[in-house]
């Protein structure tokens, strides 16, 4: 199993639920974040003076699934999420080793 | 005046003071978080800018000696030749000239500059308020004609609305309006908002009797008569088509509040059922319709203010029974004459405000830059953040 972490633009957070439903993923868990990738986030220029704002908005959603469902979980993120500008995020995968289901105490590896 | 008049006339006035900082926080509950401080913040700057343009220029150019119907003198420029106990009279007019253009901050949310507004704002309350007011109120030409406004139906909400529109049509749609979806981010701060605009609004309709009397009283009752018919018949409207939202029960009372404002001197408590009633229908069809077209006049001042201030000055036509008559006491003319005014401030204020916009685009432009408007308000035209 994997986690698939997706780091982007609060605004497309409808798309990408929407692609992800259609590819067949529906569970996931989403959290307003801020952050700040490599452009160091968005310079404002002003008249003599620039203002740097560096922490912007931004929308994470974690998804688990099998491995062999990753690819096709990055292809939805990504047709639905690029504008092609800074600021369209990242996607991390990561290993997950075990899934509990509460309610039941049911395991997944 | 009798001290009790004043009394109640200085209270009105604190009262309706109140309304445009609430009007803030009506519109700011409605933006996105990152807006929620510029979209509040222009509501005080819209009362602090008009505090001061009024005593200087705006009560002469709307109360000073009649110079053709039109506009009026300078007589009164600076407050000089203004008895003291009539201080009150400025200060209530001055409060309803605030919330006036603050209302039209509804199509500037989220995207139009502070200097921008600053400017807009001092040209409009100049060039389209004051002659407004001073027609309706200050024996100008609709006064003479007969037009019937008891706290500004038409002055107000008909100019504010139907401004509004014409500014959303001229600034355009925030950047990924119908493309992804821009929600409100805390209802219960427009609620709050809401509240408040309700309590002041009794200063707003009772308030205008300018006396302690039995108007005042009539007032007081039919205001919130219409308010609570507003607020369910939106509700219910709204409930047909899914579920009835407290962001709609809000819009509703407001709807019913701005219908009944031309009307509250001059119909009874039955009458603004019907008022607050068919405008909360009203006003949501003309949201709903908004909408479809795609205009992005955000916080629905067209909707609610224009065209239920429309649907006032028409029903104030209409249901007239008391100190004036209307269609249904025998007076078939007064609609007329209601529907006249009505137009003429329409269309004045429509006109005018794509003039004066257009000329602040040409000098200090309308909009912020792309990336501005992406960061948010709070933080490229204030330095702050609301939540952190």
């Amino acid at each position: 199993m994997k986690k698939v972490e997706v780091i982007t633009r609060p605004e497309k957070l409808d798309d990408i639920k929407k692609a992800l439903e259609s590819a067949g993923f529906t569970a996931m868990t989403v959290t307003e974040v801020r952050g700040r990738g490599e452009q160091k986030g968005i310079v404002l220029q002003f008249r003599g003076r620039t203002m740097e704002v560096d922490l912007l908005q931004k929308t994470k959603i974690e998804i688990v699934v099998e491995d062999g469902e990753v690819d096709r979980v990055i292809e939805s993120v990504i047709s639905s999420a690029r504008t092609g500008r800074f600021g369209d995020g990242r996607i991390f995968v990561i290993p997950v080793e075990r899934s509990v289901r509460i309610r039941t105490g049911e395991v997944e590896f | 005046m009798e001290s009790g008049d004043t009394a109640w006339l200085l209270t009105s006035t604190a009262l309706v003071i109140l309304m445009t900082p609430a009007l803030g926080f009506f519109y700011g509950g409605m933006v996105r978080s990152k807006n929620v401080l510029s979209t509040v913040a222009m509501c005080f700057v819209a009362l602090a800018i008009v505090s001061v343009q009024w005593i200087l220029l705006g009560y002469t150019l709307a109360f000073g000696e009649d110079i053709n119907g039109i506009v009026g003198s300078l007589n009164f420029l600076g407050l000089k030749n203004v008895n003291m106990i009539d201080y009150s009279f400025v200060a209530f007019q001055m409060a309803f000239a605030a919330i006036t253009l603050a209302i039209i901050i509804s199509a500037m949310a989220e995207r139009v500059k502070l200097s921008a507004f600053l400017l807009f704002g001092i040209l409009w309350t100049t060039l389209v308020y004051d002659p407004l007011a001073h027609w309706v109120w200050g024996n100008g030409w609709l006064a003479k004609m007969g037009a019937l406004d008891f706290a500004g139906g038409t002055v107000v909400h008909i100019s504010s609305g139907f401004s509004a529109l014409a500014l959303a049509l001229l600034v355009g749609r925030r950047t990924g309006y119908g493309e992804y979806s821009i929600e409100p981010h805390n209802i219960p701060m427009t609620l709050i908002g809401t509240a408040l605009l309700w309590l002041g609004w009794f200063g707003f309709n009772a308030g205008s009797a300018l006396k302690a009397n039995e108007i005042a009283c009539n007032a007081f009752i039919v205001t919130n008569t219409a308010a609570a018919m507003g607020a369910l018949s939106w509700m219910f409207a709204s409930w047909i088509r899914g579920k009835p939202g407290s962001l709609g029960l809000a819009s509703g009372a407001v709807a019913g509040l701005v219908a009944i404002t031309p009307a509250a001197g001059y119909v009874d408590p039955l009458s603004a059922l019907v008022i607050g009633g068919v405008a909360g229908v009203l006003c949501y069809s003309a949201m709903l319709f908004r909408v479809k077209r795609g205009i992005d006049e955000s916080l629905d001042a067209w909707a609610v203010h224009g065209v239920g201030g429309f649907w006032g000055a028409i029903a104030t036509g209409i249901f007239a029974s008391i100190a004036a008559k209307g269609l249904i006491t025998g007076n078939g003319m007064q609609v007329v004459i209601q529907l006249a005014g009505a137009l003429s401030a329409l269309i004045y204020a429509f006109v005018m405000t794509l003039i004066i916009a257009k000329v602040v685009d040409l000098t200090v432009g309308l909009r912020v830059e792309e990336d501005e408007e992406y960061v948010g308000l709070d933080i490229s035209q204030h330095g702050e953040v609301a939540y952190t």
